[in-house]
């Protein structure tokens, strides 16, 4: 039973380590399949879980944070459009100024107004999101195998958990199944066949970039509003680029992108749990190298047992209208 | 999107390599000091700090050109792998194990004299920083995996081995802080103060010393690199056109695993200051964000050493001169110059075509008024 129990809490946290990682990949899927590069998913979930967390702290109520990390970060995807879409910017220059902008700016802002350290105050209360308990967990938990699916490993978990998984299938329902999926999906690989036929590739591009930045936004919201209760320096630790890989990994596909987010959650879960137990043969890892395991499985994984990624065709490339 | 045409043969040099660069810096530097503003400082104020902090006593200057060195290592790193088209983010990781390369190096070879071991050293640097930059190139180059993820992860990779490193297998035993022992103080280069010394004249102490001046011959190296070698030239084919490049024979894979070895290497080089000039040991975090300044240096100084310079010394002065803000500002911490790199790369990177159509139509219109008046 205890066994069990070890399985069913590591899928558990698995669950609510890929959450992040499931919205910032999804935003991605969005910018990269309509031919945007999105290297600043780092920085924007970043941004999100700054803005979440100062605006639930005044306004006290979380979901207004994240109403407001939604207008943050769609800002920060336009500034990214009005750089390399409009301006045929660099796309990835822009994505690294965002980044370090991000970075020094919200930590130099939360210093500024709440002091020093360069944390913003612990919420509490209604301030932060509370876990939710699926009706009957309690009841069900005594009934083998349910129980343990239900109430250990689906049950108990902030709403962003649930919302996560559930924008899979959405994500996967508008870029494959509506014309206006086809649409950024086209100007994705052939934005000049697209142009031809009387759609505004540019408009497209500031549209994705747009639902891009409302899905990151839950990404940060979940960090700082939901699994702690402030923000803190550099909090985001690089899961914009673990999604991102996980979404290469995934060949810009929805179902795949979870996938290998889930692997990256599995990673991250399990990691936790080594820290300090002896294995046999190797013994104890010492903790720094075992934290570094999420970060080199990207690498493995990007180096792909699967062959070239191929991006979409027009990836990258800013679009110039012909004249 | 503008609609002006400018032809871009009458555009005088000055006017896109010294007015536009200009124009976009001041814009950066704006909308900097609102963010100054809104963390509750003047702006005003804190530009005094900066130019009283980086110029107004010997030794704060002396700090400046401390930091000018770091940042020309790193911002070379950058360009060089930029003009291959390559996005090195991981001049921060390589910085790190440039640091670990100069130090084994210097440790294990105290016994030789002691030029020799500097140059042993240099080398050292170089060759593990190259070596940290060469997975991400190979796995750039055969399997499509993109640098700026790769090069990123192994900034985290290198951190952790790092601080493993340091915490059980060269930690100084004597202490508790990881951190390894001090190099043979015979090995340490010479400070400024030194040379200050034999001149007659006494300065207070300053982390600047002799690694300045193998960064400006890093500037010189990387002109002659860049554009006077074949290595160069086909860097340059493969970033500019890889078609092309491959048309005319020249390898995509190897250009880019070459373009960033020498980009880490020159990274790497940031730990001979920090190692061998300033703190003669190996302490944790070290690179403390260098790395990530070089793109922001690179990307001011458009890639090319002649602007890599003026770029590096800027931000010598806003680092410089930036501790002397957040000692004075309770509500500047150092993290608001992280910012401003951000700010700086934004508008002389990705917004640099922001209004270059204007400034340079309005040059050319007035040149050629100029011109017609003469005639």
């Amino acid at each position: 039973m205890e066994f069990l129990s070890d399985i069913a809490s590591l899928i558990n946290s698995t669950l609510r380590i890929s959450t992040p990682l499931v919205f910032a990949a999804m935003a991605g899927i969005f910018a990269e399949r309509s031919g945007v590069i999105d290297f600043s998913l780092e920085g924007k979930m970043l941004m999100a879980a700054f803005v979440a967390a100062v605006g639930s702290y005044y306004l006290g109520n979380p979901w207004l944070g994240l109403l407001l990390a939604m207008l943050a970060c769609v800002s920060l995807s336009m500034l990214h459009g009005f750089a390399s879409v409009t301006h045929r910017g660099d796309q990835v220059v822009s994505c690294v100024a965002i980044n370090i902008l991000i970075i020094g700016l919200t930590t130099a802002l939360a210093a500024a107004w709440f002091g020093q350290a360069g944390l913003t105050p612990t919420l509490t209360g209604d301030q932060r999101f509370l876990e939710i308990n699926l009706p009957f967990a309690q009841a069900l938990s005594d009934i083998p195998i349910i129980g343990i699916i239900y109430s250990d490993i689906l049950s108990g978990h902030y709403i962003f958990v649930y919302l996560a998984y559930l924008s899979v299938p959405i994500v996967y329902w508008v870029v494959f199944k509506t014309s206006f999926g086809l649409r950024v999906r086209a100007v994705g690989e052939n934005p000049s066949a697209v142009d031809t036929a009387g759609i505004n590739v540019f408009a497209m591009r500031y549209k994705a970039l747009a639902i891009n930045g409302v899905l990151i936004a839950f990404a940060g919201a979940h960090l700082s509003t939901a699994v702690n209760a402030n923000f803190f320096r550099e909090m985001s630790a690089g899961r914009g680029y673990l999604a991102l890989a996980a979404m290469i990994f995934g060949k810009w596909h929805p179902k795949t992108a979870l996938i290998a987010c889930l692997l990256f959650g599995f990673t991250d879960a399990l990691q936790i749990r080594l820290q300090g137990v002896e294995l046999p043969v190797v013994g104890e890892i010492p903790v720094q190298l075992i934290q570094a395991i999420p970060y080199i499985l990207t690498v493995v994984l990007l180096a792909g047992f699967v062959g070239k990624a191929i991006a979409p065709n027009a990836i990258g490339q800013p679009y110039i209208k012909e004249r | 999107m503008s609609n002006i045409v400018v032809d871009k043969s009458k555009v005088p040099w000055w006017v896109s390599n010294l007015i536009v660069p200009l124009v976009n810096l001041t814009l950066a530097l704006i909308v900097s000091g609102v963010f100054v503003f809104i963390a509750g400082e003047n702006p005003i104020e804190a530009v005094k700090l900066i130019i009283y902090g980086s110029f107004g006593y010997i030794q704060g200057f002396a700090y400046t050109l401390y930091y000018t060195t770091n940042f020309i290592f790193t911002g070379l790193a950058f360009a060089v792998a930029f003009h291959c088209r390559l996005f090195n983010i991981g001049g921060e990781g390589q910085a790190y194990i440039g640091g670990l390369g100069v130090f084994l190096v210097a440790i294990n070879l105290s016994f030789l004299p002691v030029p020799i071991v500097w140059l042993l050293s240099i080398f050292g640097a170089f060759l593990f920083g190259a070596a940290w930059a060469f997975i991400p190139a190979y796995l750039q180059a055969t399997r499509g995996s993109h640098v700026v993820i790769t090069t990123i992860m192994f900034n985290f990779i290198a951190s952790s081995l790092m601080i493993f490193l340091l915490v059980d297998v060269i930690r100084d035993t004597a202490q508790m802080a990881p951190h390894t022992v001090k190099l043979p103080e015979q090995l340490w280069l010479p400070s400024f103060e030194a040379f200050s010394g034999i001149l007659g004249v006494k300065i207070r102490y300053s982390p600047l010393n002799l690694t300045f001046l193998l960064a400006i011959a890093s500037l010189f190296f990387v002109w002659f690199l860049i554009w006077k070698t074949r290595w160069g030239y086909e860097m340059r084919a493969v970033g500019h056109n890889t078609k092309a490049a491959v048309y005319a024979g020249i390898s995509p894979n190897k250009n880019i695993i070459i373009a960033m070895c020498i980009s880490g290497g020159l990274a790497g080089l940031l730990g001979v200051n920090e190692i061998l000039g300033v703190s003669h040991k190996i302490q944790a975090g070290f690179p403390a964000g260098y790395g990530f300044t070089g793109i922001a240096v690179a990307l001011m100084g458009r890639n090319h050493p002649i602007g890599i310079l003026p770029a590096a010394f800027l931000f010598g002065i806003l680092y410089q001169g930036g501790s002397e803000v957040t000692f004075e500002m309770p509500n500047i911490t150092r993290y608001m110059f992280v910012a401003v790199q951000g700010l700086i790369i934004l508008f002389s990177g990705a917004l640099e075509n922001l209004f270059r159509p204007q400034i340079e139509s309005f040059f050319v219109n007035r040149l050629n008024k100029d011109k017609e008046a003469k005639a």
